[in-house]
């Protein structure tokens, strides 16, 4: 494997721990009576509002329709995820020491899978957030569900929610290509051979 | 006959309207406007005004906040008045404010508003402003636009000139209007020229701690003074203060006090007075007063009774006060943006006298003096005076200026604005205010570098400027466009009180700071509530405090039972939304003192002696929500030899 192969590898692990330091995810709200604009930041550890109080503002907009407190202390994920980073970084770093096709692949297939499973568990709060409301909500609309977009803008009631992915998740994005890009050059240099 | 009867009716009615039409359009065509003035003060919606504008309320003890070219109102700011809508001065936290040596003082009479200064510009921290009936000076802080302290001026009886400051803020200024025995006595009022003294007070503004403190008062001759101004640039270390009635007339003043042809401006070196405060020239005496301010951490109001004052007397401090005499009783005296000229408003007199800072150094050095009183020299009028604007309009009262190197001097008698070149002193134009001018404001009008944009007239008399309200009309002031080399009048706007002086500075100078909650966690009143789990109702003896929570949209708890007749009980109210301006209300049934009007983070108490047995609704009067009207409870009051237990519950 050629080197610059190695080096590719080292600064996609590298560069993961920008995730430590930027946003995951954006949620962003618009509504009228918000000009400033209200949002939420998911983080690898942890939920915050795009300003100070926002996540204590959303979470009391919410109850009016009856949505469970967000609670980042009450999110396992959160406490996990950055492990699993660190660990990704380590690997990636051994990878580029060792210049091991076969755990490169494996690195690669691994951190699709989790992203793929950090995806679906967002989800899966989303849906649960938007869909287990409670009964004795103040505003009730029949067949009304309010959970948020993952991925582009819906219109909730008065509030138009924006969800979109954010630095750290173009960072892993970036990791993953860079790890492919690796293994295309180190294929083509045993073909030149 | 009938049919005759209502055609004539028509017919007439018809004639009435042409009139009226007639009489309307005339009065368009009279108006004095034409061109692009609307466009020029219209601010889009949505956008923001180019300055703020703070006027005194006059009589209503209040200040009013605007926006300047549009002349909107935002804000009235409650300074010595109570106002019942939010409950300032009926609020447990915020009544300590009105605590005097006379008592508690529901009112004032607030007539200076004056902007905090770095190096001679205002620089949009604090604004000051006097209560001239019981003499008091406030600081406002610009961040909140709240009132954070009130200073009472001992030994001052009429705080009328006041509270400028130097060029620093190192001290804000103030003179009483009315003499008086000091220390108060017994006397007749016949002996005043015996008796009767003035006092000018120089309140320190602590730089770290931004608290008042009055540093030290001067004796003065008993005179009437009236209106101040500190020096800037070259003349920093002084401060002027007009004087009439040097005849010490103390019946019918209108002419008793009129008489002399020429008062004086007390010239004082504060720098001086300093050096000899610190020499142990003055003299401590007793004297009580009140320093009434918001403490930061528990967002409460305290009183502190101070009970002594040092006083310098100017025979025993040569050098540091002479009197520049001045013609016929003025009134403003206001210094140019260089520091160089001082300018006096002789509301009786012909001609404005000016006088120049570098003439009266030389003048003390020369010892041209031509009398002195009670150990203060008077300097030689010509020996002072650098020039006299003639043919000002009549009754010029106060100057402002628009660092191009004119003055704007207000005429009350003829109703004018008169612009004139500092140097020249020749008027170049004049321009009509409606009516009764008195103070005038251009942005940064009395400091080292105005925005001489606007001048803004503050009139005395609107009469039919506006639609009538019966006898009592509105206060009402007018914008002036002087970036031109004519005045020109751009709108009327009305007023809250009256608009006796004001202060403008450029809004993005201000409203980067302005605060938009209070922080929860540093909510440190000791009767907060920091979430819902907190609240609670807890009896001490007859006292029962109700530690409450507001929250879109309830408040907790919202049932309370156990309440007797007898019972002294305070809500103690916290505003739990950390969300910008979602403030609430609490309206308590017969509450005896005012609604609460709370902020974001902040916990406000009020006190209520139930005197019937039943149940009784509170709930929010500030529409906070989709369910606001929902935002309600109930107290239950029973009998006082009742048995029913003290109890509380939030949807239960």
């Amino acid at each position: 494997m050629k080197t610059k192969s190695a080096v590719l590898i080292a600064i996609g692990a590298l560069i993961l721990i920008l995730t430590f330091f930027f946003p995951l995810w954006t949620i962003d709200l618009d509504a009228p009576q918000y000009p400033e604009g209200l949002g939420l930041r998911i983080w690898l550890n942890e939920i915050s509002g795009l300003r100070p109080n926002d996540l204590q503002n959303i979470n009391g907009l919410n109850h009016y329709i009856g949505m469970k407190v967000i609670e980042p202390d009450a999110i396992p994920e959160l406490e996990i995820m950055p492990y699993i980073m660190i660990f990704m970084i380590l690997f990636g770093l051994l990878n580029a020491y060792l210049r091991n096709k076969k755990l490169i692949y494996i690195w690669l297939i691994l951190f699709v899978i989790l992203g793929a499973i950090g995806i679906y568990d967002f989800y899966m709060w989303a849906y649960d957030y938007g869909h287990n409301l409670n009964p004795n909500a103040p505003i009730k609309v029949p067949g009304m569900t309010y959970m948020p977009p993952i991925f582009g803008s819906k219109q909730l009631l008065n509030i138009s929610a924006t969800s979109l992915p954010s630095v750290a998740a173009i960072v892993i994005f970036i990791s993953i290509l860079l790890n492919v890009v690796a293994l295309y050059l180190s294929r083509e240099s045993k073909n030149a051979k | 006959m009938k049919n005759i009867s209502k055609k004539f009716l028509f017919g007439a009615f018809g004639a009435l309207l042409l009139i009226i039409l007639a009489y309307v359009g005339c009065n368009q065509s009279k108006s004095s406007l034409s061109g692009n003035e609307a466009e020029r003060v219209y601010v889009d919606p949505g956008n923001y005004d180019e300055f703020y504008l703070f006027t005194s309320g006059g009589f209503s003890g209040q200040m009013g906040v605007y926006g300047l070219p549009s002349g909107r109102h935002f804000k009235t700011i409650s300074v010595f008045s109570q106002n019942p809508e939010t409950g300032y001065g009926y609020s447990e936290e915020t009544k300590a404010m009105l605590n005097t040596t006379y008592g508690f003082i529901p009112w004032d009479d607030s007539h200076h508003p004056e902007l905090s200064m770095t190096d001679g510009v205002p620089d949009g921290r604090f604004i000051f402003i006097n209560g001239n009936n019981t003499p008091r000076v406030a600081r406002i802080d610009l961040k909140e636009f709240e009132t954070k302290e009130i200073i009472e001026i001992p030994n001052s009886a009429g705080n009328h000139g006041s509270p400028f400051v130097t060029e620093n803020t190192e001290y804000i200024v103030a003179s009483t209007r009315f003499s008086v025995p000091i220390p108060q006595s017994d006397v007749p009022i016949s002996s005043y020229k015996e008796n009767f003294k003035g006092t000018i007070s120089f309140i320190k503004l602590d730089p770290q701690t931004e608290n008042m403190n009055l540093e030290f008062q001067i004796i003065v001759p008993g005179f009437d003074y009236d209106l101040a101004h500190a020096g800037k640039g070259p003349s920093h270390d002084w401060a002027f203060f007009t004087s009439y009635n040097s005849e010490q007339a103390n019946t019918l003043l209108e002419i008793n006090a009129s008489k002399n042809d020429k008062d004086f401006i007390a010239a004082i070196n504060w720098k001086k007075a300093e050096q000899y405060l610190k020499e142990g020239k003055a003299k401590t005496v007793s004297a009580e007063y009140y320093r009434n301010y918001v403490d930061e951490k528990t967002h409460t109001a305290v009183s502190q009774l101070n009970k002594q004052v040092k006083v310098l007397d100017p025979k025993d401090c040569p050098g540091m006060i002479y009197y520049l005499p001045t013609p016929k009783s003025p009134h403003g005296v206001d210094v140019d943006p260089t520091g160089q000229y001082i300018v006096a408003g002789g509301k009786l007199a012909t001609v404005i006298p000016v006088h120049s800072f570098d003439k009266m150094i030389k003048a003390i050095e020369d010892k041209q003096f031509d009398g002195e009183i009670n150990g203060i020299p008077i300097l030689k009028y010509d020996a002072v005076v650098a020039g006299e604007v003639s043919n000002p309009g009549l009754g010029p009262l106060h100057t402002e200026f628009d660092g191009n190197g004119y003055a704007y001097t207000s005429s009350f008698i003829s109703s004018e604005i008169v612009k004139w070149k500092i140097g020249t002193w020749e008027v170049v134009d004049r321009i009509p205010t409606y009516y009764s001018i008195g103070h005038l404001c251009i942005p940064g009008g009395d400091s080292k570098k105005p925005w001489g944009k606007y001048v803004i007239a503050l009139n005395k008399i609107t009469k039919d400027r506006y639609l009538p309200t019966g006898p009592e009309l509105t206060q009402s002031a007018q914008l002036i466009d002087i970036t031109g080399d004519k005045m020109k009048l751009l709108l009327d706007f009305p007023t809250v009180g009256e608009p006796h002086y004001a202060q403008a500075i450029p809004a993005e100078l201000i409203m980067k700071n302005s605060q938009k909650i209070y922080r929860i966690e540093d909510n440190g009143n000791p009767y907060a509530v920091k979430s819902e789990k907190d609240t609670r109702v807890e009896r001490k003896g007859n006292e029962v405090h109700v530690y409450m929570s507001a929250i879109r949209s309830h408040f907790s708890p919202d049932n309370i039972e156990g309440i007797k007749i007898g019972d002294v009980v305070y809500f103690h109210v916290t505003n739990l939304e950390q969300d910008w301006d979602i403030p609430h209300g609490f309206a308590m049934k017969g509450m005896n003192n005012s609604e609460l009007l709370i902020m974001p983070g902040q916990t406000l108490s009020i006190k209520w002696e139930p005197k019937k047995v039943g149940v009784f609704p509170f709930y929010c009067s500030d529409f906070c929500s989709a369910l606001h009207q929902e935002m309600q409870g109930y107290i239950r009051v029973s009998p006082a030899n009742s048995n029913v237990q003290l109890s509380y519950s939030l949807g239960k």
